[in-house]
């Protein structure tokens, strides 16, 4: 099994699971102007995912996640089509975009599009899929 | 409002569960509501609609595509919207009584009335396909109830695959009869309908959805195998609501099938065929239950032959209120029954009319509706549509007549159970929340025959949206000759009815003939499995990557072309890369160590990344650098468990003389096709306007994002689905495998 007990990686994976999250998060949020977006920052923290298992072993996923990956995937989706859905809402088509500008205190002037929440959708179920393959490659478990 | 009732099904549906576990089964009630609801709003509109109003709404869907979920509620609409909501709500009160868990079974009826409701309102083609299809898919949940019973799911199956089937050929016709008149919406679909060929073609697949959702011959057989659902879902769907679907499409396209002889004359002759035939199986049948399915195919068969023709239509439709009310009514009878002495068996069964007076009396209403029997609505549809007949078609006329006894003979039969002296069994006392609402259904049946305006408005109006001829249809028709027809097919269906008629039970030939099928193709695809799959995962490279080169390579030979302004490199980084990337996919086919074939590979992977980083497109390196880095981890994992080097089989399936003709071709073939995909450009490249549009239209710079975001969000939710499914099935395949091995 791969990294049973290295002290080094655990110790690693540990320090560099949070930066690496962060990065995928940023490259979610920046994804509609900059490189990035939902599918690159989800294989981004599909690898911290990897980090964790190479350094704990297939359970370390379920610590780190607290959740299922199969429900990472289903989450995706549900996101995703709830907002193609809310395009109906707002008088459009399905996946119908909007965009919005809010005033947030400390951050200032912020623009958020639905585009985004579509991204989120993606962001979940590319993360969930890694840490599905992860699972049933590492334990040969389907993940219940 | 139209949107409001369709969704209120389907939220029922889903709440009921949710509602079951705090609530207990009195939550099934909640699946009442959506009806109830749909029939009050629609008894408050129909006025209106039947003046020529229809009431509409419309929704985005694809709107790219031109596919929008447009709603209207025109007569034709209200006509079947009246049967699923009134029906639906006699039925779903009369559930709550059937069964002492009657939630999970209430809450799937529900859902089938929301796909029923939407395929009656459609507007658009595809709209009325994919309700039609949730008609089909939520009937297998109804029929395969007790999944516990072979026959039943052996019957859910049956329905399935035949509805399905003749499902996806009716698309076929919708997207044939769609293109042809330049729109999918049905309303100016019939306002101006396509001719010619290709709209014959297409109504010719229509046939083929018609036929077998209302159980036409040679179709038929999956009715009565239906018939292992549970009594209310019976009463439900195989009476009042989807088995007319096929009658309610026929009297949808009218205008448009008008000029098409053949669909006419089809209909019309399969109809008749159908009657006869079921009114015939249903007298030798013994079961009750079977009795009435084959009732209702006859029944069918009458509506087909009706609704074909412009005389005859408004006489369906008036006849197809009449029989959802008195069929229904029939099956909740037999529910009564069946429950109260455990037996449906009409040789047993007899004399129960002082141990369930409630279900006696609705059997003698809705029988004599059924019969045609003066002063109820069966009667009025029934003297219509012979009257009428008499006029335009007597052939016709005397086929329906024979078909018309039998029917009334086989009432008789099912009135028999009743009449006779006292039957000996132990009968449970009936409850009333079951009688209660076959009484309702029953007694309307009368009411309406007395009291015709209401239905007589009805059909006119859905005379005049098919462009039909109206009928009159008193509760009296006066002494005409079509009279003395009715007179002459009750008396000789009450001599066949007495008579003695030697029943036959087992199976049919029609459900013999399905199996036969399912067991041919079964076998023919184990045939072709084996033959395809045999195991080696080279030779299925081999064959795919062959049929890749020759089916599409063959148009590259001959129409070659270099495209202008051709480079050989446009930097010494970008030569340096692509030979690294050369030199490593050589050296993984020569490595014999899996772990060095894994790295080679990581670096063909990454120099791509570096030629995309230097052709500026940043979102693909980016992507293709944690693709492969994903890979190289995943390879990692599954390394670990392999041994270290590749083995070498002695006599390998493919050779390496093979393998490098196959590899090389591909590479030649690809290399190819780029060139060809170049110079072949005639059009602007459309990245130029989505480039334009990225900024103002969905406020994004980034356009790679922007497009798979916003301008083709739909193809993006589409593919991850895809992963999705990818990644539960990789979940399954290795668990799979893992069982196979302990």
């Amino acid at each position: 099994m791969p990294g049973r007990g290295s002290l080094i990686l655990e110790r690693a994976a540990a320090l560099l699971v949070p930066p690496i999250l962060v990065v995928s998060l940023y490259l979610l949020f920046a994804g509609h102007n900059a490189p990035g977006g939902g599918f690159a920052a989800g294989l981004t923290a599909g690898l911290a995912i990897a980090l964790e298992y190479a350094a704990g072993g297939p359970h370390a996923i379920r610590r780190a996640t607290r959740l299922a990956p199969t429900t990472l995937l289903g989450a995706g989706l549900v996101v995703a089509g709830l907002t193609g859905a809310a395009g109906w809402v707002f008088g459009g088509g399905f996946l119908d975009g909007g965009a919005a500008t809010v005033d947030l205190p400390v951050l200032g002037e912020v623009k958020a599009t639905s585009a985004l929440l579509f991204d989120t959708g993606v962001y979940l179920v590319v993360a969930g899929m890694v840490g599905v393959a992860l699972e049933a490659l590492g334990t040969g478990e389907a993940t219940e | 409002m139209l949107f409001a009732l369709l969704v209120s099904h389907f939220a029922a549906a889903a709440l009921v569960p949710v509602a079951t576990r705090r609530f207990g089964q009195r939550a099934a009630w909640l699946a009442v509501a959506p009806f109830a609801a749909s029939a009050g709003w629609l008894l408050a509109t129909a006025p209106r609609v039947v003046d020529g109003e229809p009431v509409r709404a419309s929704l985005g869907w694809v709107s790219s595509l031109g596919i929008r979920l447009d709603l209207t509620l025109d007569a034709t609409a209200l006509l079947m919207a009246l049967v699923v909501a009134l029906a639906g709500t006699a039925i779903l009160a009369y559930t709550t009584g059937y069964t002492a868990k009657p939630s999970r079974l209430a809450g799937r009826m529900a859902a089938f009335g929301g796909a029923m409701f939407g395929l009656v309102v459609s507007d658009n083609l595809f709209g009325l396909f994919v309700f039609w299809e949730l008609t089909t898919v939520t009937s297998y949940a109804l029929i395969a109830y007790d999944d516990h019973s072979p026959e039943a799911r052996r019957a859910g199956l049956q329905a399935l695959l035949v509805t399905a089937a003749g499902g996806l050929a009716m698309l076929a016709g919708f997207v044939l009869l769609g293109s042809e008149a330049g729109t999918y919406r049905i309303s100016e679909l019939v306002a101006s309908p396509p001719g010619g060929t290709a709209t014959a073609a297409a109504f010719g697949l229509i046939l083929v959805g018609v036929l077998t959702k209302s159980a036409q011959f040679p179709f038929h057989g999956w009715l009565p195998s239906a018939m292992a659902a549970p009594t209310p879902a019976s009463a439900f769907l195989h009476s009042a609501t989807m088995v007319k679907a096929g009658i309610f499409l026929v009297l949808r396209l009218a205008p448009a099938g008008a000029g098409i002889a053949a669909w006419e004359g089809t209909l019309v002759a399969v109809g008749l065929a159908t009657m006869v035939l079921g009114g015939w199986t249903a007298l030798r049948e013994t079961d009750l239950k079977r009795i009435l399915a084959y009732g209702t195919v006859a029944q069918l068969g009458l509506l087909t032959t009706l609704a074909a023709r412009g005389t005859t239509l408004a006489a369906a439709a008036a006849l197809l209120l009449g029989h959802a009310a008195f069929k229904a009514a029939l099956f909740m009878v037999v529910g009564i029954v069946d429950r109260s002495t455990g037996s449906r068996d009409v040789r047993v069964l007899h004399g129960l009319r002082s141990a369930l007076p409630g279900a006696f009396a609705v059997a003698v209403a809705a029988g004599a509706s059924m019969a045609g029997i003066p002063g109820t609505l069966g009667f009025v549809a029934k003297e219509a549509a012979l009257d009428r007949l008499l006029e335009v078609d007597p052939a016709t006329l005397w086929i329906v007549a024979a078909g018309s006894a039998l029917t009334v003979a086989y009432t008789l039969r099912v009135i028999r159970v009743f009449t006779g002296p006292r039957y000996g069994g132990p009968v449970h006392p009936e409850r009333w929340a079951m009688s209660g609402p076959a009484l309702a259904l029953g007694v309307t049946g009368v009411v309406l025959g007395l009291f015709t305006a209401p239905i007589a408005a009805i059909t006119d109006a859905v005379a005049a949206v098919s462009g039909a001829d109206p009928v009159a249809l008193p509760a009296w028709p006066g002494w005409k000759p079509a009279l003395g027809v009715s007179a002459l097919t009750l008396a000789l269906g009450a001599a066949v009815g007495f008579a003695r008629i030697p029943a036959r039970g087992g199976r049919r030939t029609a459900d013999a003939g399905f199996d036969a099928a399912m067991a041919g193709l079964l076998a023919t695809a184990r045939r072709v499995t084996a033959t395809l799959q045999n195991g080696s995962l080279p030779v299925y490279l081999v064959v795919i990557l062959l049929t890749a080169v020759v089916v599409p390579g063959a148009a590259l030979i001959g129409g070659l072309a270099l495209p202008d302004g051709l480079v050989a490199g446009e930097s010494w980084l970008q030569i340096a890369l692509a030979s690294a990337a050369a030199v490593a996919a050589a050296g993984v086919a020569a490595i014999r160590s899996r772990l060095g074939a894994v790295v080679m590979l990581g670096v063909v992977g990454y120099g791509m990344a570096g030629l995309f980083a230097l052709q500026g497109a940043p979102d693909l390196a980016l992507t293709q650098v944690l693709v492969e880095t994903v890979m190289l981890v995943i390879f990692a994992i599954v390394l670990a468990r392999l041994p270290e080097r590749f083995a070498e089989p002695r006599r390998p399936a493919v050779g390496p003389m093979a393998r490098l003709v196959v590899a090389l071709s591909v590479g030649a073939f690809v290399t190819a096709g780029a060139f060809a995909a170049m110079a072949a450009r005639t059009a602007e490249p459309i990245s130029s306007a989505y480039l334009e549009r990225s900024l103002p239209e969905a406020d994004g710079r980034n356009v790679v994002n922007v497009i798979l975001t916003d301008f083709r969000a739909l193809d993006t939710f589409g593919e991850i689905a895809v992963v999705a499914t990818a990644a539960i099935g990789i979940a399954g395949l290795v668990a799979g495998l893992r069982r196979r091995d302990s």
